[in-house]
C-alpha cells in the first residue's frame, strides 16, 4: 500500500514538474515576444475601451443618418462580388481536384503538378495578390474579385480533393466494373455522393470571403473596405462605426443562411 | 375443343383517375434544396459579373500586364531598396506577432471555452458567451485593428490586441465543440468516482483533448501569420506586410515583392510540414 502512495505521488510530482516547465518556459517566450514586438502587456487592461468606443459609435445619430444608403450599397456590391467569386472559384476548383485527386488517378504528375499549384497559391500572401492586381486592373471591383477569386482557388481545390479522395476507391472499382466510362462515374457516381460536402465547403468560403472582402478592399480601394478606410482616415468615426455594424449584420445573416442551408442538407 | 378447367382470368384493373403527385426527384428535400442554392449562386454570379467590369476598360491590355508582373515577380526576384536583414527582421516581427496572438488566444480561449461548453456549464451563459463570439468573429481582423488603433495609437499594441480579439472568438468555439465532444457518461463515470470538477477538467479533459487542441491551436498559428502580414500592410502595423505593401503601392518594385513573398512561402512551407508532423503524429497515437 505504502508502495501505491509512493508511486502516485511521484506520478503527481513528475505531472507538476512538467506543467511547471511548460508554463514557465511559454510564460518565457511571451515576455521575450512582447519585448521584440514592444507590445505593452498592460495594453491588455485597455481592452474594454475599443469595445466603448464601438459601442458609442454604433448608435446611428442624425450625422451618420445619410450616410447609410451608401454604406448599403457598398456592402450589396461587396457581398456580390464575394459570392461571385467564390462560385466562379468553386467550379474552377472541382476540375482541378477532380483531375488533382490521387484515387482517380489521371495521373501520378499531374496530381503532384496541381498540388503544388493548390499549396502555392494559398501561401501567396493577399497582400500580394491584391497589389500586383491593383497595378494591372486599377481601382475597381474586377480587382477585388480576382485577388478573392486566387486566394480561394488553393484553399478550395485542396478541399475538394481531400473530399474526393474520403470517397475512397472502392466504388470507383466497382462502377468500372460494371462498364462504366470516366466521365460516367464522375458525374453519376461521385459528384452526386459528394454534392453535400462540397456544398457546405462552398458555404462556408462564401462566409469567410465575405470577411476576406473587407480586408481586400481596403488595399484596392473597392467596397466596404474601402469606404470604412475613408470615413475612418478622415475621423468620421460616426460613419466608421457604421461600417463595423453593416458588416456584423452582413457577416451574421451570411452565417446564418449557411446553418439553415446545412441543416436542410443533412 | 378442349375448354380449360379454369379459365384463365387477368384481373382487371380499375381505371383510377389522373394522380397528381409530384416526382420523387422534387419532393427529396436535399436534393431541393441543392437545385435551389446551386440556381441562386449561378444567378448571383451571372448578374454580377457583367456589372463589374468598367466602361472602357482594356482587359487585354491589363492581362497582359498582370502576367508580366507576375513573371517579373516570380523569376526575377532581386532586393533594391531593402537590405536582407531589414526583410528577415520583418519576417521575424511578423513570426512573433501570430505567435504572441496565438498564445494569448488560447489560454484565455481555454477558459472561455470551459464556460461555453454545454458539458459544464449552464444552457443561458453557453448561448451568451457562443453569441458574443458570434459577434465579435464577424468583424474582419483588420477593422478590430484599425478601431484599436484609435484608442492605443498605431503599432503593436493594437496589432497585437486586433489579432487577439479575433483569435480568441474562433479557438473559443473549436474549443467548446471539442469539449462537446466529451462523452457526458465518461463525466459521470469520473463524478461517481468522486472526483471534483477542477480534477476531472486537469486529469481528464486535458488529456484526452491535447491533440486536438493541439492541431486547432496551429491551425490558428497559421492563419494568424496570414493576417499580421496582411495587418501590417493593411493598417500599417509593421512587419513583412508593411515592407511589402511599401514596395507594392510606392515604389512598384515588383523584384522586390518576389523576393518577400518567396521569403513568406519558404515559411509557409516550413509550417506546412510542422503541421504534416503533427497530424501523423496524432493518428500514430490513435
Amino acid at each position: 500500500m505504502k508502495v501505491d502512495v509512493k508511486a502516485a505521488n511521484q506520478f503527481f510530482n513528475q505531472k507538476r514538474l512538467r506543467l511547471t516547465a511548460i508554463i514557465v518556459v511559454f510564460g518565457l517566450a511571451y515576455i521575450g515576444a512582447s519585448l521584440g514586438l514592444g507590445f505593452q502587456s498592460r495594453s491588455l487592461l485597455g481592452v474594454q475601451d475599443g469595445i466603448a468606443w464601438l459601442a458609442q459609435n454604433f448608435i446611428p445619430n442624425e450625422a451618420s443618418k445619410g450616410y447609410w444608403t451608401e454604406i448599403s450599397q457598398q456592402l450589396l456590391r461587396t457581398f456580390l462580388v464575394a459570392v461571385a467569386s467564390t462560385t466562379c472559384t468553386a467550379a474552377v476548383s472541382l476540375f482541378l481536384a477532380i483531375l488533382g485527386a490521387k484515387t482517380l488517378a489521371v495521373s501520378r504528375s499531374i496530381s503532384w503538378l496541381i498540388r503544388g499549384f493548390a499549396s502555392l497559391m494559398r501561401n501567396i500572401p493577399i497582400v500580394a495578390w491584391a497589389m500586383i492586381l491593383l497595378f494591372s486592373f486599377k481601382q475597381n471591383d474586377l480587382t477585388g474579385f480576382l485577388a478573392l477569386f486566387f486566394m480561394t482557388l488553393g484553399f478550395l481545390t485542396r478541399a475538394f480533393m481531400e473530399t474526393i479522395e474520403d470517397f475512397g476507391t472502392e466504388k470507383i472499382q466497382a462502377l468500372q466494373a460494371t462498364g462504366a466510362t470516366y466521365l460516367q462515374i464522375i458525374f453519376q457516381g461521385l459528384i452526386p455522393e459528394i454534392a453535400i460536402a462540397l456544398m457546405s465547403w462552398i458555404l462556408y468560403m462564401i462566409e469567410n470571403n465575405v470577411r476576406d472582402a473587407t480586408l481586400v478592399g481596403l488595399l484596392t480601394g473597392t467596397g466596404i473596405g474601402f469606404i470604412f478606410n475613408l470615413y475612418f482616415k478622415s475621423l468620421r468615426y460616426g460613419a466608421a462605426g457604421l461600417v463595423v455594424l453593416a458588416v456584423i449584420l452582413l457577416v451574421v445573416s451570411v452565417e446564418l443562411i449557411s446553418n439553415l442551408i446545412g441543416r436542410l442538407l443533412s | 375443343m378442349i375448354k380449360p378447367e379454369n379459365q384463365v382470368s387477368l384481373p382487371t384493373q380499375l381505371p383510377a383517375g389522373p394522380r397528381f403527385t409530384i416526382p420523387l426527384r422534387f419532393r427529396d428535400r436535399r436534393r431541393v434544396t441543392m437545385l435551389i442554392t446551386l440556381l441562386i449562386l449561378g444567378y448571383v454570379t451571372l448578374i454580377t459579373l457583367p456589372t463589374m467590369i468598367p466602361d472602357h476598360f482594356k482587359l487585354v491590355e491589363a492581362i497582359t500586364g498582370f502576367t508580366e508582373n507576375i513573371k517579373i515577380m516570380f523569376l526575377q526576384p532581386h532586393l533594391s531598396n531593402t537590405s536582407w536583414l531589414s526583410l528577415l527582421g520583418g519576417l521575424g516581427q511578423s513570426i512573433l506577432l501570430a505567435f504572441l496572438t496565438t498564445l494569448i488566444g488560447s489560454v484565455l480561449a481555454f477558459f472561455l471555452a470551459l464556460a461555453s461548453t454545454r458539458r459544464f456549464a449552464p444552457t443561458a451563459l453557453v448561448l451568451g458567451i457562443q453569441s458574443f463570439m458570434a459577434v465579435i468573429r464577424a468583424i474582419p481582423t483588420v477593422l478590430w485593428v484599425l478601431i484599436y488603433s484609435v484608442v492605443f495609437g498605431l503599432g503593436a499594441n493594437a496589432a497585437v490586441i486586433g489579432i487577439t480579439f479575433h483569435s480568441v472568438a474562433y479557438l473559443t468555439k473549436v474549443y467548446a465543440d471539442s469539449m462537446d465532444e466529451l462523452s457526458p457518461e465518461a463525466i459521470e463515470t469520473l463524478q461517481a468516482m468522486g472526483l471534483k470538477r477542477p480534477a476531472i477538467i486537469c486529469q481528464a479533459l486535458i488529456p484526452y483533448l491535447k491533440p486536438s487542441y493541439l492541431s486547432w491551436t496551429f491551425i490558428r498559428f497559421e492563419i494568424n501569420f496570414a493576417d499580421a502580414v496582411a495587418i501590417g500592410a493593411a493598417a500599417g502595423a509593421g512587419g513583412i506586410g508593411y515592407q511589402l505593401f511599401m514596395s507594392s503601392s510606392f515604389y512598384f518594385d515588383f523584384h522586390e515583392v518576389g523576393v518577400m513573398v518567396y521569403l513568406i512561402l519558404a515559411f509557409a512551407v516550413v509550417l506546412e510540414i510542422i503541421s504534416y508532423r503533427l497530424r501523423s503524429s496524432n493518428t500514430a497515437q490513435h
